[in-house]
């Protein structure tokens, strides 16, 4: 138990001597955020319609979403303890939006058929 | 332990990644999983998971309102656009708040950065312009909010553009992040403070700078979502 795992060797304790990350990496993630934010502010400005839009809405979101978790918040670096009890949890959310997705779909005929489309 | 991994044969050790090991031995000394990790890191992490909850059943409930509304949803290209030199350009009021958000987010990064290297008065330099960028950021909010209310009538009951629940949507997902803004403002310039007046130094423990910049990033982070899901989709 107490010798320290193979992986810290990679992963510097970062409660006990903090993470020393070259400045230009965050300049490098800065960038490309922005690059990314420009890319899907295009998506809209070239009216990009259907599933390329959603499609490559949800890309550029899910690249940005990792950029800044995995390097401004440091998850990359930190033990696979902590990355998975903080992003396991969230993956359940996924049962409630299909649930609500048929929810939705109840609430929009109900509405469409039973009130004359309005309500 | 140690000795039970010494007996394994080489190929074992290839197999089983060292890192689900490590998962194992954490998880089974029960209290002591995140003993690797300062106290308050864990607890800011475990802050922000369940914030991830709160952020993401307003989203959820966004999509379940929008998805059964009947009536048109306003295009919010056209509603959020702006007139610049006689020109009306979609969304870009949104597309510069994001860009602000960012921003604030980079130099938080680098606040942190030297924050472990001790450097006080650029760390603290970097977190007041990280809070900066942050009333920028609600300054804007407040801008748009002010413009939606007064000139396009739009309330948490009504909207004039077509279905209700887009002003409900509104108010509530931008007005919770704009008050996580605000107070993540409030915090960095506290610890900012701090860092100026050399607090941290009898301690020689910079932690506070880094858990004040996960909270940070993870307002940045809920607004990529709600930029995607809200304002693009």
């Amino acid at each position: 138990m107490q010798d320290d795992p193979p992986v810290a060797a990679h992963a510097p304790d970062a409660a006990h001597q903090g993470q020393q990350h070259p400045i230009s990496l965050y300049l490098k993630v800065w960038g490309l955020l922005f690059l990314l934010s420009a890319m899907s502010y295009l998506v809209d400005y070239m009216h990009v319609q259907g599933i390329v839009r959603w499609t490559l809405i949800i890309l550029f979101m899910l690249l940005k979403a990792g950029l800044i978790v995995s390097i401004f918040m440091h998850m990359a670096w930190e033990r696979l303890s902590l990355i998975y009890a903080i992003l396991v949890p969230p993956l359940v959310l996924l049962v409630l939006v299909r649930i609500m997705t048929i929810e939705a779909n109840y609430a929009f005929w109900t509405r469409a058929i039973f009130m004359g489309g309005g309500g | 332990m140690a000795q039970g991994i010494a007996a394994q044969t080489h190929s074992d050790r290839e197999v089983i990644a060292p890192s689900l090991r490590e998962i194992a031995a954490d998880w089974s000394a029960d209290q002591e999983v995140f003993r690797h990790t300062h106290w308050g890191k864990a607890m800011m992490w475990i802050f922000l998971l369940s914030d991830t909850f709160i952020f993401s059943c307003f989203l959820t409930g966004y999509m379940t309102m929008r998805s059964s509304a009947v009536l048109p949803w306003p295009n919010t290209a056209e509603v959020f656009a702006l007139v610049i030199g006689g020109q009306k350009i979609p969304l870009i009021l949104i597309a510069i708040m994001t860009f602000v958000l960012i921003s604030s987010s980079g130099t938080m990064a680098m606040a942190v950065n030297f924050g472990y290297r001790r450097d006080k008065r650029k760390t603290a330099a970097l977190m007041i312009l990280t809070a900066l960028f942050g009333a920028t950021f609600v300054g804007m909010q407040a801008f748009e909010w002010t413009k939606l209310i007064f000139e396009e009538g739009v309330r948490p009951w009504a909207n004039p553009m077509g279905a209700p629940q887009f002003g409900a949507s509104f108010f509530m997902i931008t007005g919770f992040h704009g008050l996580h803004v605000s107070c993540g403002v409030i915090l960095l310039l506290i610890i900012a403070s701090k860092v100026a007046r050399g607090h941290y130094d009898t301690a020689g423990d910079y932690s506070a700078v880094e858990i004040a910049g996960l909270y940070w990033h993870f307002v940045d982070l809920v607004w990529v979502f709600i930029f995607a899901f809200f304002y693009l989709w």
